[in-house]
């Protein structure tokens, strides 16, 4: 095909979590526009183990934006320039030809590199683990309208529960908060009448284990949300501060 | 640890701190500039000189005051502790990171806005306020016409460990009423003569703004207050009353006295 592009990667290549890495040009040469960015990144590999060289190593697994494994930061944004996407709904044709393309992983203390480009992302796990569940058995499933839930309040709740916990929220941060995700996950059960036995005993756990993992602390700068491939919404933040608030300073029970 | 204390060493708790400090200092410009805009009044300085007589000895506003270093002290402190966690959590930096495309540029540099204005105030609070307290600073006197108020006559009186710093009476007879106050405008007055020091009040008052655009919002969504009746008008205050209103009156007040 005649508008094929030539590309040169930077790539970050990082042996182990102890070593320190660097920044690696390659030449991607004839890259279809109609690739995506992960095929693009296969076949960079194929030609390096053609070569005997290590391929880049990088997370990926559904690629149809619904696992949340993929993670790449693409030219100084999480997911690439587009908004509303992950890295493997991201196509070639957002780029041009002689475009250099800078790829590093997600970079936070909270997600340490295991190699390359793929990072740790266990700590999101254990913030979910801490909390993010409900303790009973849910049953059968309950005759429709018998336990009454506003449209709105319904909507919310499924828009909050759509995060795929891929963790461009922190990566997109400049304080590498993971607030966006975990507030998502305090939200999609305390916006529903499921969730409210263990809601406030819930976001104390939760944020206490966000602090463990060494997350940094919102400034309210917005990054996560326009970054966000499911386009969850700061006001999950708010929710989450006003819960954590309540049950600190005006709860006694929990 | 006490549960207490564990909340406000948590990443929300200490948020929580910076907004309602920051809430509170943001009152706190409103009455300031309010009060200052006696600056203005053709009067040499009588009537700003009894309004800084006022603030500074009348009880519940002492006690005010002192809240109010206190909140400057601890608002600092925390953004001193919240941007070194902050700094921790991403030990490697990225070779790449384009803010500019989701975030805007006040948002991301609150720390450094916020440090302007700590250094103006340390300036500030060193030549007005040390100076009103502690200085041997001259004394003016205003000879107020009984019949027509804005008939005033006004002479300076030196500084005498002895005087009041405040002190009025009317003597009928001469028909007139006698204020002497420690001259705290002539002070303000001589400081805005030098050109560099108005352009420091006006950066100041230009990083102010630019921490208001951003802070006033941010402390609201940080307390939770995000209702959508209420989103609007909080923005609005943010933008037009803590944004452009207030920094452009308070960088109003050097740039008359330069130029008057
Ligand atoms: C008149 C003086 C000041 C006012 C009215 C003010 C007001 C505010 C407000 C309303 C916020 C938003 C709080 C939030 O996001 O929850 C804020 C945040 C902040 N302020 Fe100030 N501030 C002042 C002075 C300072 C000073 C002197 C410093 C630094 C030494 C500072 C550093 C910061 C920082 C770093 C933040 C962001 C903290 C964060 O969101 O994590 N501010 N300020
Ligand atoms: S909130 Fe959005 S960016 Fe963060 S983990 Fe969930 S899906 Fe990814
Ligand atoms: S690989 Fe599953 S979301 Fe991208």
């Amino acid at each position: 095909m005649s508008n094929n592009m030539n590309l040169t990667l930077k790539v970050w290549r990082q042996k182990n979590a102890k070593t320190k890495g660097e920044l690696v040009s390659y030449q991607a040469d004839h890259v279809s526009p109609d690739m995506s960015f992960l095929e693009m990144l296969d076949v960079v590999n194929e030609g390096l183990i053609k070569k005997g060289d290590d391929p880049i190593h990088f997370d990926h697994d559904c690629r149809e934006g619904i696992c949340g494994s993929c993670s790449l930061h693409i030219n100084g944004r999480p997911h690439g320039p587009k908004q509303g996407i992950t890295t493997c709904q991201l196509h070639m044709r957002s780029f041009n030809d002689k475009d250099t393309i800078v790829i590093e992983p997600w970079r936070a203390e909270g997600f340490p590199v295991i190699k390359d480009l793929s990072t740790d992302r266990s700590a999101f796990d254990r913030i979910q683990v801490a909390g993010g569940f409900i303790s009973v058995n849910t049953g059968g499933a309950p005759d429709a309208n018998a336990m009454p839930i506003p449209k709105v309040v319904a909507d919310e709740a499924f828009n909050s529960a759509t995060c795929i916990g891929c963790g461009a929220c922190v990566a997109a941060c400049k304080n590498a908060s993971a607030m966006l995700f975990v507030s998502a996950k305090v939200s999609q059960l305390a916006l529903l009448p499921q969730g409210q036995p263990e809601r406030y005993r819930r976001v104390q756990a939760m944020v206490s284990q966000m602090d463990a993992e060494g997350f940094g602390s919102c400034t309210n700068t917005g990054a996560c949300e326009a970054e966000c491939p499911k386009e969850i919404s700061i006001t999950n933040i708010a929710r989450m501060n006003r819960d954590y608030f309540t049950a600190k300073l005006l709860k006694s029970e929990e | 640890m006490s549960n207490f204390a564990k909340t406000f060493s948590s990443s929300l708790g200490k948020k929580l701190v910076m907004a309602l400090t920051g809430i509170f200092l943001c009152t706190f410009l409103v009455v300031h500039l309010v009060g200052n805009l006696q600056l203005f009044k053709d009067d040499a300085g009588q009537a700003f000189n009894a309004y800084a007589y006022f603030m500074t000895h009348f009880g519940p506003i002492k006690i005010v005051s002192y809240l109010l270093y206190a909140s400057i002290i601890i608002h600092a402190v925390y953004a001193l502790l919240l941007t070194a966690g902050n700094k921790k959590a991403r030990p490697v930096a990225y070779a790449v990171q384009k803010g500019g495309q989701n975030s805007p540029w006040t948002s991301r540099n609150m720390g450094i806005l916020g440090t302007i204005l700590l250094i103006f105030i340390v300036v500030h609070m060193g030549d007005f306020w040390w100076k009103y307290h502690n200085a041997e600073l001259p004394y003016a006197k205003y000879e107020i016409s009984l019949d027509n108020p804005n008939d005033i006559q006004v002479s300076e009186l030196p500084y005498d460990a002895n005087r009041l710093i405040h002190s009025e009476i009317v003597d009928v007879q001469a028909g007139k009423q006698i204020v002497v106050s420690k001259d705290l405008y002539k002070i303000v007055n001589n400081a805005f003569q030098t050109w560099w020091y108005v352009l420091l009040y006006v950066v100041a008052m230009a990083a102010l703004s630019f921490h208001l655009i951003h802070g006033f919002k941010s402390a609201f969504q940080t307390i939770g207050w995000n209702n959508s009746n209420l989103v609007p008008i909080i923005r609005f205050l943010g933008v037009w009353v803590f944004g452009v209103l207030i920094p452009l009156a308070f960088a109003a007040m050097p740039l008359y006295f330069f130029f008057k």
